[in-house]
């Protein structure tokens, strides 16, 4: 079964474009504004939109997304509350979208409850940011067959695991920019453009940069890298800079705007 | 790597490497060369080297005739870990990730801190080494701890408080995580306690089970048998599983770790792992954990900085589950009262920590038979306590 992600990134093929992927923390500011942010980023031109779940302890997250779990936690949102938000989303678009979480989230809820939970409501993807190869296989069996992908992620050190990571990938190859936790970076390393040829070498499913791209200077450097440009902490930052006013809506699609005209 | 356990990079279903990408290939590198290391002869003599030379190894297996006599139960003997350099068994570990870090040619060293005593330890072996070292702390461990910050300053280590989540341990991990995940190339994470991704949780249980081969070899020689009973105090679990695991294959010890039950289990301010928590994910590994219905991590409390950590080794889960460890909990009061008790009776001031195994053994000793014997881990001494005592026995005074 194809998921609604493998079709984006087909069509946008089609016309030789790329995939703007944006992210967003599921509850920050609160769950009613994550929906409309969605409306929103979707409005501007993102083509597949990444949900983080909050989580206490965010491993993988620099300073700027643990800041949006802690909102999202203060507000008490939890993936109940998510899953009624991404259900009622769906009665409105069919935008792919993606969850970005840890492991300890889904063990908690239980595994097959979770995974029943994300076909309801319509996920397409699930990004488990702690969840490495050696450890993945038992819930990857289980996703197969549910229209769920399992989006693999490869760092510049994954080296000769990067064959085995990507192996049977459905989805895209989230492939991690550079050495670090999520946030902007002022430049990026040439080796970056090595790593993607290596990923490349391995699979034909779509690729992903992620982690550090600020804005629509990274997307012009980054944009013939790869299939697709993951934006997250720049984003949180824009509704951090809204949220006093009320503007935030109006900050991110603006900004998604911008994001989507550097793809040009 | 032992036997006893199915897969490689677990204790039963306990363990793992629950970790971003990026750290995977870093981890593999440090499990390759800790395998190597631990074989090759140069490389445990200078170990064992800096153990005897540095840290004062081996220490005693003290006879507490005044405490046992005073409980009447069982011989009380102490393993006196606090009589180590920088005063708890925390250097043994640093010595020997500290040595290994010099063989991978890695430079610059971070560790992550609770109360300060694992941060002293790797900040005195970094300046002896003389290693870059920084020092992840949790804000509001920085402030009651300032001693200590005072100490790794001056042992030249740079001490950075952290801000994120709830300001305490189990923050400053995830920052030092954070940390070896920028700068995994050039940078060595020294973990101090049995906990985080494989190979950790085995690689400091090595480190640490000098305490109990000792202990074997120096209760043998003077009893001439097994112990009955090994009692440690159990934060993350590095005293506890160091002086068990020489012990696990004798059947007829009973071992018992004691947890942290801060203000009492019924109440939500403990840090009683295995007592109260469910199964999950902390730090890279499978084990118990304190967390909501959603899998959030809950804070942890203790009187005991270094007990206040809502995991615990995955070690410590398989031995609970397996049934070949028992693990109880005792509250802050009963640790503050064993803490005078042994300062009284025998002399010795223990840490707050220590104190939670001898609150256990002043419950128990009385019901054990006069030719049992029991030996407690002593894992540090109480210096580092004694202003925050002074405070909590003033107010107590004070509610009179």
């Amino acid at each position: 079964m194809k998921s609604k992600i493998t079709k984006k990134f087909e069509e946008l093929k089609k016309f030789d474009k790329r995939a703007l992927i944006t992210y967003i923390t599921a509850g920050d500011p609160d769950i009613k504004d994550t929906e409309k942010l969605i409306y929103a980023m979707e409005r501007a031109g993102a083509d597949i939109v990444e949900l983080g779940i909050p989580y206490s302890d965010p491993l993988a997250d620099g300073p700027v997304i643990q800041r949006a779990a802690q909102r999202a936690l203060k507000k008490n949102v939890n993936i109940d509350d998510i899953f009624d938000m991404v259900k009622e989303v769906r009665k409105n678009t069919q935008l792919p979208l993606a969850f970005l979480m840890y492991y300890n989230s889904i063990l908690r809820y239980g595994i097959n409850k979770f995974i029943e939970k994300c076909k309801d409501v319509g996920m397409d993807g699930l990004i488990v940011a702690d969840l490495p190869l050696e450890e993945r296989k038992e819930f990857k069996d289980l996703l197969k067959n549910t229209g769920v992908d399992l989006i693999p992620l490869v760092a510049p050190t994954s080296r000769e695991r990067i064959k085995m990571i990507v192996e049977d990938a459905s989805g895209f190859i989230y492939c991690v920019s550079s050495l670090g936790v999520t946030g902007t970076r002022s430049s990026f390393s040439t080796e970056l453009k090595d790593f993607m040829d290596l990923v490349r070498s391995y699979t034909d499913v779509p690729t992903a940069i992620g982690f550090g791209i600020s804005g629509t200077e990274a997307i012009r450097e980054l944009k013939d890298y790869s299939d697709g440009l993951i934006v997250g902490s720049a984003i949180i930052k824009k509704i951090e800079e809204g949220l006093e006013y009320g503007t935030h809506l109006e900050k991110v699609e603006e900004f998604v705007k911008e994001l989507k005209s550097a793809f040009k | 790597m032992d036997e006893k356990y199915s897969v490689k990079s677990r204790f039963g279903k306990y363990g793992g490497q629950y970790v971003p990408e990026t750290l995977m290939q870093a981890l593999g590198e440090l499990e390759e060369e800790y395998e190597k290391a631990i074989k090759d002869k140069d490389f445990v003599d200078e170990y064992k080297y800096y153990l005897k030379e540095y840290s004062g190894r081996p220490t005693p297996l003290y006879y507490a005739k005044n405490l046992s006599e005073k409980l009447g139960g069982g011989k009380i003997y102490l393993k006196r870990e606090d009589l180590n350099h920088t005063g708890a068994h925390k250097i043994n570990n640093v010595i020997g990730q500290v040595l290994l870090a010099m063989r991978m040619g890695k430079k610059r060293i971070i560790a992550e801190t609770g109360a300060g005593q694992h941060g002293v330890a790797t900040a005195t072996i970094c300046a002896m080494f003389d290693l870059d070292c920084e020092v992840y702390m949790g804000a509001e461990d920085v402030e009651r701890q300032a001693l200590n910050v005072f100490k790794m300053e001056m042992l030249g280590a740079k001490v950075i408080p952290v801000t994120s989540g709830t300001s305490t341990l189990k923050d400053a991990t995830n920052e030092a995580i954070r940390d070896w995940v920028s700068n995994v190339k050039d940078t060595y994470y020294v973990i101090g306690s049995v906990v985080g991704p494989h190979p950790y949780p085995a690689m400091v249980r090595d480190f640490q089970r000098i305490i109990g081969d000792e202990a074997k070899e120096q209760i043998l020689k003077l009893e001439g048998r097994m112990p009955d009973y090994l009692v440690a105090c159990v934060g993350g679990g590095s005293n506890a599983m160091g002086l068990f695991y020489p012990f696990v294959d004798e059947q007829n010890v009973k071992i018992i770790g004691v947890e942290a039950a801060g203000q009492g289990i019924y109440t939500n301010k403990h840090a009683a792992s295995i007592t109260k928590g469910s199964v999950g994910i902390i730090h890279g590994m499978m084990t118990y954990l304190l967390q909501d219905d959603y899998g959030q991590i809950l804070p942890a409390h203790s009187i005991s900085a270094g007990l206040d950590y809502p995991g615990i080794g995955p070690e410590h889960a398989f031995l609970h589950d397996s049934g070949r460890a028992e693990y109880v909990s005792v509250t802050d009061d009963e640790a503050l009262a064993a803490f005078q008790m042994l300062s009284r009776v025998e002399g010795i001031i223990p840490a707050l920590e220590s104190s939670h195994a001898l609150a256990y053994l002043i419950k128990m000793a009385p019901t054990t038979r006069k030719e049992d014997i029991i030996i407690v881990n002593l894992s540090g001494r109480g210096d580092k306590d004694m202003e925050q005592v002074a405070k909590i026995l003033k107010e107590k005074n004070n509610e009179k």
